[in-house]
């Protein structure tokens, strides 16, 4: 039972430990275990040897438009991007927006088309969908939901509870441009820079990966929370500690200037198209190449690897030598970032 | 990146701790000032690097965790007036009042708004005439002068709706008092290094003199820190106690003039209260009688009956250096970020805050 004075704060939407405790909450009231795998889509057995992923999201972006971006690519590439983190080939969007009143129609279009050249690079169909206007004031501009279909083909178990010692830890690339895009694109922060987002589809680079390997463990793209609260949850869920390079961790230089100036730390700063990957040691040098033969995956490299010593804790073996204990995220660094 | 990666080299971090492993003889207790200092030490994994002999104490240089129960409260008793906007800092949003906290008013739909500069604060009251806008002002001789310039700025302009509720600090007389205190052996200060930028590292002569106690002004990279440690050591082993300045790309003995008048013209000295340490004779800043119809203090209802710090809490004894933030009983038991007893449990630079997030 909640206090009655209890309010839903903006961190309880932060990604971290807030969220991690409400989310927790939702499933326990529901208790069935779909939910309870907490995956980033349900993975669902209808009958013998084919098998369906099923996610949905929402997206609040502020502001709608931004560098490398909008809500309308994000709505797609989020959910496709859902589905491709259990190993499914995305087939099919919903989509659905609640416009506030007195939304600029171009803008509207703007967004739609968006989505539409953001499906066809996906190869998803959005087959059906809705939109609601409310008051002015009612919503901020436009938040848009999307549903996603997709199969997982058979022979690929992909969960964050399938982890195990030994594994190597995979990035496909540099960490923390979504966040701070996002961040710099708002009106009052007043710091033009080069950062775009790397919003961008995963499913190509995760089929090529499934396509050298079946037996790859889990995959996570780290949004809210960024990396250090993805691999704080694969920890606690797979019940495993994780040992991790600082110096394997690319930053681009921009992101890091802003993360310096404002006192963030890009491991808690969200991505919207890089992904982390969890690979036995016998797989990982063909997944590695696989994915660099990928654009998404370009510039992957091991990061670290899962070990059965200190469970459910991460390590960070930092730049200049020392180590320290990497912690989910905890309040909020950045509203609305997606 | 310049000034930076230059100062987070592994090699020369290396060979750095090598040498204090190799001065370092006894056990030594030093203590960062500067909340900043103890991000940086485990942000960057440093204590993993030192000999055990050494202790590095956190000590009351974080601006949101020495801010007063009652200041805390006015803030957030402020939020509640009509037609107010509230500009502040994020960190001062989930700091807990003793009803009620920023965050949690925000939530209940009053107007609180972050900023990461005092200047957007100005902008808001120019955009918003007809509600009046109240920064919060926290900080140590490293804010404050950038608020000095936004007082004279709102003047200039003629601002009739803009305030600031000054909890201004300043470092030395906090360090004095920790030092007549005598509750805390410290054997060596590693002094804050943004906030030495502005007052010079004469400003800790006293300490020196007086209490025979080293200083070393250090910057925040994990280089700096390691030489701070090393220069500290290296005093404590001759038995010699001076003021050195390790941050020398950024602070002169003298400090610098311009940001120090800044703040004279607009602000005066006065005694106030410490969250932990009790009221501190002249550690604080208040606006000139010039200013006072910027004054938030001077033009609202400040009085928060009830006022009154969880008993339990040991924010007093951690920031002095007395206690670890893990030998208070509440410390990641029912006092954590998300469900915070006191400030130093929220900030960034909470010295609670930061042995969690790094589990020490």
């Amino acid at each position: 039972m909640k206090q009655r004075d209890e309010k839903i704060l903006l961190a309880h939407g932060s990604g971290g430990r807030l969220s991690h405790l409400l989310v927790k909450d939702i499933v326990k009231k529901f208790a069935n275990p779909f939910l309870e795998k907490l995956d980033d889509s349900a993975v669902l057995d209808f009958k013998k040897g084919s098998k369906f992923a099923f996610t949905t999201d929402g997206y609040v972006v502020d502001p709608p438009f931004f560098p490398g971006g909008d809500i309308g690519s994000l709505a797609v590439f989020g959910t496709v991007n859902d589905l491709a983190m259990v190993g499914a080939k995305p087939r099919c969007l919903a989509a659905s927006a609640v416009l506030e009143e007195g939304f600029p129609a171009g803008d509207f279009e703007r967004i739609i088309l968006s989505m539409k050249k953001a499906a066809a690079r996906t190869g998803v169909v959005i087959v059906t969908g809705d939109t609601k206007v409310v008051d002015k004031g009612k919503v901020d501009r436009i938040f848009i939901t999307t549903s996603g279909i997709g199969i997982v083909e058979k022979g690929i178990n992909i969960s964050s509870s399938n982890v195990r010692p030994g594994d190597r830890i995979i990035r496909s690339g540099a960490i923390g441009e979504h966040g701070i895009a996002v961040l710099t694109a708002r009106e009052k922060f007043g710091i033009k820079t080069g950062v775009r987002s790397d919003c961008a589809p995963l499913n190509w680079l995760v089929a090529r990966m499934t396509g050298v390997s079946t037996n790859i463990h889990a995959l996570r793209d780290p949004t809210r929370g960024g990396l250090a609260t993805t691999l704080c949850e694969i920890a606690e869920k797979s019940s495993v500690g994780m040992e991790i390079e600082e110096s394997a961790i690319p930053v681009k230089k921009e992101v890091r200037v802003l993360c310096e100036m404002l006192g963030f730390d890009p491991l808690y700063i969200a991505n919207e198209g890089k992904l982390v990957a969890f690979v036995p040691e016998k797989d990982a040098a063909s997944v590695l190449r696989a994915m660099r033969g990928v654009r998404e995956g370009a510039s992957s490299r091991i990061i670290g690897a899962v070990v059965a010593e200190h469970r459910r804790t991460v390590l960070l073996k930092t730049k200049i030598g020392g180590n320290r204990v990497i912690d989910m995220l905890s309040g909020e660094q950045l509203p609305r970032i997606c | 990146m310049k000034f930076i990666d230059e100062f987070r080299d592994p090699r020369l971090a290396g060979k750095l701790a090598e040498k204090i492993r190799k001065i370092s003889l006894r056990r030594v207790n030093l203590m960062e000032v500067c909340g900043t200092h103890t991000v940086a030490v485990f942000r960057h994994g440093l204590k993993d690097m030192l000999p055990p002999g050494i202790g590095l104490l956190s000590g009351p240089g974080c601006p949101v965790c020495v801010t007063s129960q009652r200041d805390i409260d006015s803030m957030i008793k402020l939020a509640g007036e009509k037609r107010v906007i509230i500009a502040t800092f994020g960190d001062m949003m989930k700091v807990p009042g003793t009803f009620s906290s920023l965050e949690k008013e925000k939530a209940l739909g009053r107007d609180i708004r972050v900023v990461y500069s005092p200047s957007e604060s100005l902008a808001m009251a120019r955009d918003n005439p007809g509600k009046k806008v109240i920064f919060l002002g926290i900080g140590f001789e490293t804010t404050s002068p950038l608020i000095a310039s936004c007082v004279l700025d709102a003047e200039r302009m003629d601002f009739k709706n803009y305030f600031i509720l000054s909890s201004h600090k300043l470092v030395p007389p906090a360090m004095r008092a920790l030092m007549e205190k005598g509750e805390s052996k410290i054997d060596g200060f590693l002094c804050p290094g943004h906030v030495s930028v502005t007052i010079g590292s004469d400003a800790y002569d006293f300490i020196s003199e007086k209490y025979r106690i080293p200083c070393v002004v250090a910057g925040f990279e994990p280089l700096d820190v390691l030489q701070g440690i090393y220069m500290l050591l290296r005093q404590v082993n001759r038995s010699e106690n001076r003021v050195e300045i390790q941050y020398t790309r950024a602070v002169s003995r003298k400090g610098n003039e311009h940001l120090r008048k800044l703040m004279d013209e607009v602000f005066e000295k006065t005694d106030v209260e410490w969250r932990g340490l009790g009221v501190i004779k002249n550690s604080g800043l208040r606006l000139k009688r010039k200013f006072l119809r910027f004054d938030a203090r001077s033009n609202f209802d400040m009085k928060t009956p009830g006022s009154r710090e969880n008993k339990k809490c040991s924010c007093g004894e951690i920031l002095k250096g007395a206690k670890k933030p893990f030998e208070c009983k509440l410390f990641a038991k029912t006092c954590k970020p998300e469900n915070p007893f006191g400030p130093c449990m929220v900030s960034t630079e909470g010295a609670c805050a930061t042995y969690y997030k790094y589990r020490a």
